[in-house]
């Protein structure tokens, strides 16, 4: 009894030295979340103050050299080379199949790498994978959750599990419950609950023991765009309370707002590096897409256009796209201009890149053909 | 170990309390003996000689066993969920026991078994079945039936580990055990088999498993039944146990 709850002590202590947090409760309280739920701004997305704040030296909370693993003939990692930095949102970004689910399944002591090796706060995660499990929390793609108990129940034996006795076990349910809005379903059979609500009881089991470092695996696939958004909320907080998280994502608007820095993983190998904004420039910024009245039009539109890109506008149909240097303005420059050329407009839009044009730069499909890159991307 | 014990403990806990709630698997343990215990003794029951005992009496010891054999489908078809649910992938994510989760269902079991076997002999009891033996004959009896079936739990667990679906988990465990159970002393005499059935049913270990209720509830001749029974059960464990641990710490979901 002794050691789990000084266990849980050191597990919600801040991971990282940074100063001045919020007052940040010992033992197994999750007060700071609540308190973050109410300063919460709603709808801020952009300032992340993640990043190793205030010239510290960066401890890797993971570290990944070489990591190989194979399914058959088909090489799901195939060589990877990662650091996560303690106290950062990493968000791994890449298609169906990229290796991300494999990545996250090694870290967790889920899976035996074939080569290679990968440490989480320090701990080798096949020598050490005993330890390490007591310091991470995995959300799943799927809310793994029991149906047939109540919310209340799964994140007691889950707390139990993680060696609490039954009433610190309890309390902790109530909670986290308590945080996550999901009082009122408590005592509830998790079948009754709606996907979001699901997905936060999942994300709430993997925190029952306040873990420092959390895997999250497409913690939002499959969600209505409310729960999306209640889902990204909890987990800014989580950030912003200072834990590191790596959460894998198909979505670049996940990434783009829940991760300060990201790495595009494609065919088991990490492709690229950086922050959003460093990656959405490798794509070549924002796009003013024009539909026009007339097909007839096109040429004259693509030439008045032309000033406002470093490359020649696209035309295909009716369409014609130009990568504008400047966002700011942008829509009504285009407008201006075309008003001024007497060229009709029926829509006229600024286009942010996606998870597919940023892949299709980024591995050299599709570059330069716009017209088919927006196909899929439609 | 303390940890392993504590850990099962939840786990089994997990497991019976979620039970009631799926009303189906209640079904499975109360009303299916239930009604096999009617067909039997009312459609097969006249047309079976069971020279010795009223066939009440031959028919309760075998049905129990095998129904007690069957008990863990619930393990086989629970684990694979959970295996396709994530659920295993969270289990083995958390500073638990390796075996925790494996030995909390097939704990469980033990109290679902001793349930279904309590309903059945009450029902036996009521369609003319008695016992011929001593209460600690009579308990030793229950408590050999027990040991059977935590057996055969490692089995289901095994199978639900290995096969692909639920679906699948409760059909490999019904193929393969439905034959067995059937092939043995439980519903009829042995004597009346054609040789080479008669030849494998002497030796198949539900036969020497409801030679030794037999013994213990009816007072029938014991021989070495009992405590080849109790081998079989263990041998059984030995082999299907660590086999079901090691398909769990590769388990992968789906």
């Amino acid at each position: 009894m002794q050691t789990s709850i000084r266990k849980m002590g050191v597990l919600s202590r801040p991971p990282s030295g940074t100063t001045a947090d919020a007052p940040r409760a010992r033992g197994p309280s999750l007060d700071w979340l609540s308190v973050a739920a109410e300063e919460e701004p709603q709808g801020d997305v952009s300032p992340r103050p993640l990043r190793g704040a205030n010239g510290r030296v960066p401890v890797p909370a993971v570290s990944v050299r070489g990591l190989v693993k194979s399914y058959g003939d088909v090489r799901a990692l195939d060589g990877v080379d990662l650091d996560v930095e303690e106290g950062t949102v990493l968000g791994l970004l890449g298609p169906n199949g990229a290796g991300k689910t494999t990545m996250i399944r090694v870290l967790t002591t889920l899976l035996k790498p074939d080569a290679g090796s990968a440490s989480v706060a320090g701990l080798d995660v096949v020598r050490d994978a005993a330890r390490l499990r007591g310091l991470i929390g995995l959300a799943g793609q799927y809310a793994a959750v029991d149906e047939n108990l109540t919310g209340k129940e799964n994140l007691t034996m889950v707390g139990r599990l993680y060696g609490m006795p039954r009433a610190v076990a309890r309390r902790r349910a109530s909670e986290l419950l308590e945080s996550f809005e999901l009082s009122d379903a408590a005592d509830r059979a998790v079948k009754g609950y709606s996907g979001g609500m699901r997905r936060r009881l999942d994300l709430a089991a993997a925190l029952v023991a306040s873990p420092p470092i959390l895997f999250l695996d497409e913690p939002t696939t499959g969600l209505d765009p409310r729960s999306r958004l209640q889902l990204w909320e909890t987990i800014e907080r989580l950030a912003s309370e200072g834990a590191t998280v790596m959460l894998t994502t198909q979505y670049l608007d996940e990434a783009d707002r829940l991760a300060g820095s990201i790495a595009v993983i494609d065919r088991g190998r990490v492709i690229a590096r950086g922050s959003s904004d460093e990656l959405k420039d490798r794509v070549g910024g924002q796009r003013l897409e024009v539909h026009l009245d007339e097909a007839a039009r096109t040429g004259v539109a693509a030439e008045v256009l032309s000033v406002m890109g470093d490359e020649a506008p696209t035309v295909d149909g009716e369409l014609v796209c130009v990568t504008v240097r400047e966002r700011p303005g942008a829509v009504v420059e285009g407008v201006r201009l075309l008003d001024e050329a007497g060229v009709g407009v029926q829509d006229i839009a600024l286009r942010r890149p996606t998870l597919d044009d940023v892949f299709l730069a980024l591995t050299g499909h599709g570059t330069g053909e716009d017209g088919a890159g927006e196909e899929e991307a439609a | 170990m303390r940890r392993l014990v504590g850990d099962t403990l939840v786990i089994a806990e997990r497991n019976l309390i979620r039970l009631p709630r799926a009303p189906e698997l209640l079904l499975a343990f109360t009303v299916q003996p239930i009604m096999f215990v009617l067909l039997f003794r009312y459609v097969f029951g006249g047309a079976i000689s069971t020279p010795g005992y009223s066939y009440a009496d031959f028919l309760i010891p075998g049905i129990t066993v095998q129904n007690i054999a069957f008990g863990g489908f619930v393990t086989a078809i629970g684990l694979n969920e959970d295996l396709h649910k994530g659920i295993i992938d969270r289990f083995r994510s958390l500073p638990m026991a390796r075996s925790a989760v494996l030995a909390g269902r097939t704990s469980a079991d033990i109290v679902t078994n001793l349930l279904s076997a309590v309903i059945l002999v009450l029902t036996g009891l009521a369609i003319g079945f008695t016992f011929h033996t001593s209460a600690g004959d009579v308990l030793a009896g229950f408590g050999l039936l027990l040991l059977f079936g935590y057996a055969f739990s490692w089995v289901f667990a095994f199978v639900g580990m290995v096969v692909s679906s639920p679906e699948a988990a409760n059909s490999v465990g019904f193929i393969a055990i439905f034959p067995l159970t059937f092939i043995s002393s439980a519903f009829v005499p042995v004597i009346s088999m054609p040789e080479p059935l008669r030849a494998f049913a002497e030796v198949n270990p539900f036969t020497i498993a409801v030679d030794a209720l037999r013994a213990l509830w009816l007072g029938a001749p014991a021989g070495d039944n009992v405590w080849k029974a109790v081998l079989w059960s263990v041998a059984i464990a030995a082999v299907f146990a660590p086999l079901a641990v090691r398909r769990y710490r590769r388990a992968a979901a789906s």
